[in-house]
């Protein structure tokens, strides 16, 4: 179409700028703009003017408007609606608006109708194209990006693969069903298999009846999603049958949401640790010399027999006789050689039993049974135990034969503790060497209780002197031939703050045991000395004896002599008044000498009477030598003159003996344990010159003795 | 690649929709496959401003770019880029100053891959894959690239991806770290989507957010405002975005809070320092 034919003069300025403004905010209204507004006018412009070239033209084609529908995808105008827009704006508002003078022009409009559909082709084409290009090229990003992704996993399993395949760790897969996927290499080496025999193999298979108890069951729970790992030691066979102990640390691997899907195990061949672990634990539970388990497996084994609720449990603690001087005599090595030929007789002696011999230290031994029958079956042991050692031994040349001595204890496991256990074993073992060795004794409930009490007495004793628990307490000695008291004895007596009131017989013993009779005696005697100087003091004219029982320990002790001078020095007593009562065996103890300490008291003036005379084994020649003023019978004998009959009678004849050999020997004769009338009748018919006992008066306390006194001359005593 | 704690590489999952693609949809782009459109339809059709409030941000981010620029800045790191296709930085900043230079993260490798062969053809702009959250090694390797030099001014730009970070990532942590990498006079451009002064089926909207690979937190102006830290915002401040700086008054209809989003932009000036 010629200018001429479309009318003068060009596009309407204002026009164009008014179309493109509607343009824009019609393309802002409806859609994205990817520039600002008035950039998006002024491309809209640009447009507006190329589509009224086109009307314009000389010639007329589409292109214009297949252009501007492709620019307006190209410039990021593809909403739909605005494309709408356009095509509509275009036939109603663009040739009145843009082109006025040929707003009715039918040649116009047919080229605005061409344009319309030009622009929609365009449009099209472009959104088309550009739409085929971004799928293309998301896709294109996705397949790359998917690409990347992948390769990223192969470079990470190629790692890992590396990892699983080189690693010095036995490494291996396996399914929920047991399956083995796969290993590598060090976890087929590590159980002599190849991987492909090893794919073959359910896990299943690898577990053994010596696994750790639970472990199988603990691996069902792992595959059943109840826990994440665990770690054991656990012992495989190689497939030429040889054990290994392996560290085990297997792994569950899940799915995303969860489910258990297969599981991880490492492994690491820990044999040579296992077996240096068994090794010490072995040397640990063991003693070198004689191969037998050692106190410390012996203490494990027997904390375990006590575990069980109800049973019984039986030790036969072994102590071999005189070791010590073989020992001694022979040197260490005979000695240890002798130790292993008693461990390994002990050994065999238990051997069919499965007792548990172990060497507790030193040539001490004992002997476990655990699940045990009562008494009569470890006295078996015992007695086999003694047998086994009771023929010769030949050591380094030397024939030498050994015996033992057991302390056998039965105890229910319920209570019980192997401190316990052990200490009625050692008590009871030390009872069977009292009681001779080469025996066995069992174990006495009461008397171990008796032994209890009596070393508890002992460590009080100290403690009990030096807080005063002692006291003394005087028994008068009546003179027959008056019946006045002529004399008392000292008798000491313990007030225990807890057991009350004991006699001597609770304790002397004890206190000669442990040797405090030295210092309890000077006590004693201190006591005694002071009391009779003080009635001394207050009764010039009937002055009494007071009579100290002294003990072997003291009689021994070379400083006797110096104490009792010195007692008698600082409590003022004329040593006349002092008597000091011995045992027959205190006298004797050096044999049968009379010690050079008696002559010496003597010597001091003191009188010395010997006490429980006719129990011992006197030997009447020396006798006869001794510096002895006083015989007091022992009480047997005048408790026996109570009894009617033959038996009284014989008892009477040898009192009458004893009284008529004292005074042949110019010795006053004191009869103890008098308790009748009638007895002290008999004892004067005999001549006996004094006499005590409860006949005559209990012992009472230093009080009563000084009111006695203090009644006068009348001391006459008729009884209690 | 970005690997997983396990150090096993992610993998590409394309059965799941993809933010960036989602986004390229609502922007008329074509970089995007079913599932994308599905939920994206699925979200414009519970939120009808949805789509709007997109463009909206995408404009915001032009105009803040130019803003920059027009102060200086020729360095840019655009962190959750998406698909740089309509509107991108690099287009925006050439055009006023043809030496400036990019450097686009996101974390969807599609998107990275995708902005890749877009930058194969353009000089001074590349793409790191990389996880906001990791601000470190963000600035380590955009600065290992050449193009950005933290000596000197940068503008950072968190246009709407700061929402993807949630509360138990410590967002603000992550911002603090971010900042303390750039320069006197660097800028920080956020914008943010928001729960203030939105209908209730925003909150719907959010919740099918979760079906992508990040789920949006919407925040308050005020918690918005704190992740510009000691940066100084600038004029007009932080405002729903048609009301940042816009071109013309013909840009801001009625409803500017319809968009959903804050928008704002701060300056780290010398006293801050």
């Amino acid at each position: 179409m010629a200018t001429s034919e479309t009318g003068d003069g060009g596009a309407d300025p204002g026009g164009v700028r008014r179309f493109a403004r509607n343009w824009a905010a019609a393309a802002a209204g409806l859609g994205y703009l990817p520039l600002s507004f008035a950039e998006t006018a002024d491309i809209l412009h640009g447009h507006t003017l190329r589509l009224a070239a086109a009307v314009l033209a000389g010639t007329f084609d589409g292109q214009a408007g297949r252009d501007v529908g492709r620019w307006l995808v190209e410039g990021h105008l593809t909403e739909p609606a605005v494309l709408g827009w356009a095509v509509q704006a275009l036939g109603e508002d663009f040739l009145p608006l843009v082109l006025p003078q040929l707003a009715t022009s039918a040649p116009a409009r047919e080229r605005i109708s061409h344009l319309q559909g030009a622009l929609a082709e365009g449009y099209a084409r472009a959104l088309r194209n550009r739409t085929f290009a971004q799928q293309s090229s998301i896709r294109q990003a996705a397949w790359s990006a998917r690409d990347a992704a992948e390769q990223a996993l192969r470079d990470s399993e190629v790692r890992f693969r590396a990892v699983f395949t080189g690693a010095a760790i036995g490494i291996g897969l396996a399914d929920l069903d047991g399956r083995i996927i796969d290993v590598n290499q060090a976890f087929a080496d590590m159980l002599g298999y190849t991987i492909t025999e090893l794919r073959e193999i359910n896990v299943g298979q690898l577990f053994h009846p010596d696994d750790a108890p639970g472990m199988y069951q603990f691996y069902l729970e792992l595959i059943e999603g109840k826990h994440d790992r665990a770690r054991v030691e656990k012992r495989y066979y190689r497939k030429d049958g040889a054990p290994i102990w392996t560290d085990l640390a297997v792994s569950l691997i899940r799915h995303d949401d969860g489910r258990p899907r297969f599981t991880v195990a490492m492994v690491e061949d820990i044999t040579d640790r296992y077996e240096l672990q068994e090794r010490l634990r072995f040397q640990a539970e063991h003693d070198p010399l004689t191969g037998l388990p050692n106190r410390v497996l012996f203490f494990d084994r027997l904390a375990l027999a006590l575990a069980d609720p109800d049973g019984q449990v039986g030790v036969c603690f072994l102590d071999l006789d005189g070791f010590k001087s073989i020992n001694d005599g022979l040197g260490h090595d005979v000695g240890d050689q002798l130790l292993a030929v008693v461990a390994r007789r002990l050994a065999d002696s238990a051997a069919d039993s499965g007792h548990l011999v172990a060497r507790m230290g030193g040539d001490e031994f004992v002997i476990l049974v655990t699940r045990c029958t009562g008494t009569p079956q470890l006295v078996g042991v015992a007695q086999a135990a003694l047998a086994a050692l009771a023929a010769p031994a030949q050591v380094d040349g030397h024939q030498l034969t050994v015996s033992a001595s057991i302390g056998v204890v039965a105890s229910p496991t319920a209570g019980t503790t192997p401190t316990e256990v052990m200490k009625a074993a050692d008590t009871t073992l030390y009872w069977a060497k009292a009681d001779g060795r080469g025996r066995w004794a069992v174990f006495d409930p009461v008397r171990g209780a008796r032994d209890v009490t009596r070393s508890a007495l002992a460590a009080a004793l100290p403690a009990a002197l030096d807080r005063g628990e002692f006291v003394v307490e005087y028994q008068p000695i009546t003179r027959l031939s008056d019946r006045t008291v002529s004399a008392v004895e000292a008798l000491v007596r313990w007030q225990h703050p807890q057991l009350g009131r004991l006699g001597p017989d609770r304790f002397v013993a004890l206190a000669e045991e442990t040797g405090l009779i030295v210092r309890l005696g000077r006590w004693v005697l201190e006591q005694a000395c002071r009391q009779a100087s003080r009635w001394r003091a207050e009764h010039p004219q009937a002055p009494i004896v007071v009579s100290v029982n002294i003990s072997a320990r003291q009689v021994s002790d070379p400083q006797l002599v110096g104490e009792v001078a010195g007692v008698l020095t600082r409590t003022g007593l004329p040593p006349e008044l002092l008597q000091l009562e011995l045992t027959e065996s205190a006298v004797m103890a050096t044999g049968g000498e009379p010690l050079p300490a008696l002559r010496r008291l003597a010597g001091l003036g003191v009188r010395l009477a010997i006490d429980d005379f006719g129990t011992g084994y006197s030997n009447l020649a020396y006798l006869r030598r001794m510096p002895i003023h006083v015989l007091k019978l022992a009480g047997p004998f005048v408790e026996g003159m109570r009894v009617a009959g033959p038996e009284g009678d014989r008892d009477e004849r040898i009192v009458d003996a004893l009284v008529r050999l004292a005074h042949a020997l110019n010795l006053t004769v004191t009869a103890e344990a008098v308790e009748t009338g009638e007895q002290a009748d008999r004892l004067v018919a005999l001549g006996c010159d004094q006499a005590q006992g409860w006949h005559f008066g209990r012992p009472v306390p230093a009080g009563e003795i000084t009111e006695r006194l203090s009644r006068g001359p009348d001391r006459t005593v008729t009884g209690p | 690649m970005a690997e997983q704690a396990s150090g096993v590489p992610a993998g590409v999952d394309l059965s799941r929709p993809s933010a960036a693609r989602v986004y390229d949809y609502f922007l008329g782009g074509a970089h995007n496959f079913d599932v994308d459109r599905q939920l994206a339809e699925q979200i414009a059709a519970m939120t009808p401003h949805l789509a709007e409030t997109m463009r909206a941000g995408r404009a915001f981010l032009r105009r803040a770019v130019r803003a920059l620029l027009a102060d200086g800045v020729d360095q840019f790191l655009d962190i959750g880029s998406g698909i740089p296709t309509v509107g991108n930085v690099h287009e925006v900043a050439h055009a006023v100053n043809p030496a400036a230079t990019v450097v686009y993260v996101d974390i969807d490798p599609v998107a990275v891959a995708h902005s890749r062969s877009i930058l194969a053809e353009v000089g001074r702009a590349v793409v790191l894959q990389a996880d906001l959250r990791e601000p470190e090694a963000i600035c380590a390797r955009a600065a290992a690239t050449g193009l950005i030099d933290f000596a000197r001014p940068v503008g950072i730009l968190l246009a709407g991806v700061a929402h993807f970070v949630p509360d138990a990532d410590d967002p603000q942590g992550v911002l603090r770290r971010l900042r303390s990498a750039a320069a006197v006079g660097s800028y920080l451009v956020i914008s943010h989507a928001t729960y203030e002064d939105q209908p209730p089926e925003v909150l719907a909207a959010q919740r099918l957010s979760a079906r992508t690979d990040t789920e949006i937190t919407l925040r308050s102006r005020a918690e918005v405002t704190a992740m510009f830290g000691d940066f100084a915002i600038v004029d007009p401040g932080v405002v729903h975005l048609p009301l940042w700086r816009p071109d013309s008054d013909a840009d801001v209809d009625a409803h500017p809070e319809r968009f959903g989003a804050f928008g704002g932009v701060a300056r780290l000036d010398a006293a801050a320092v």
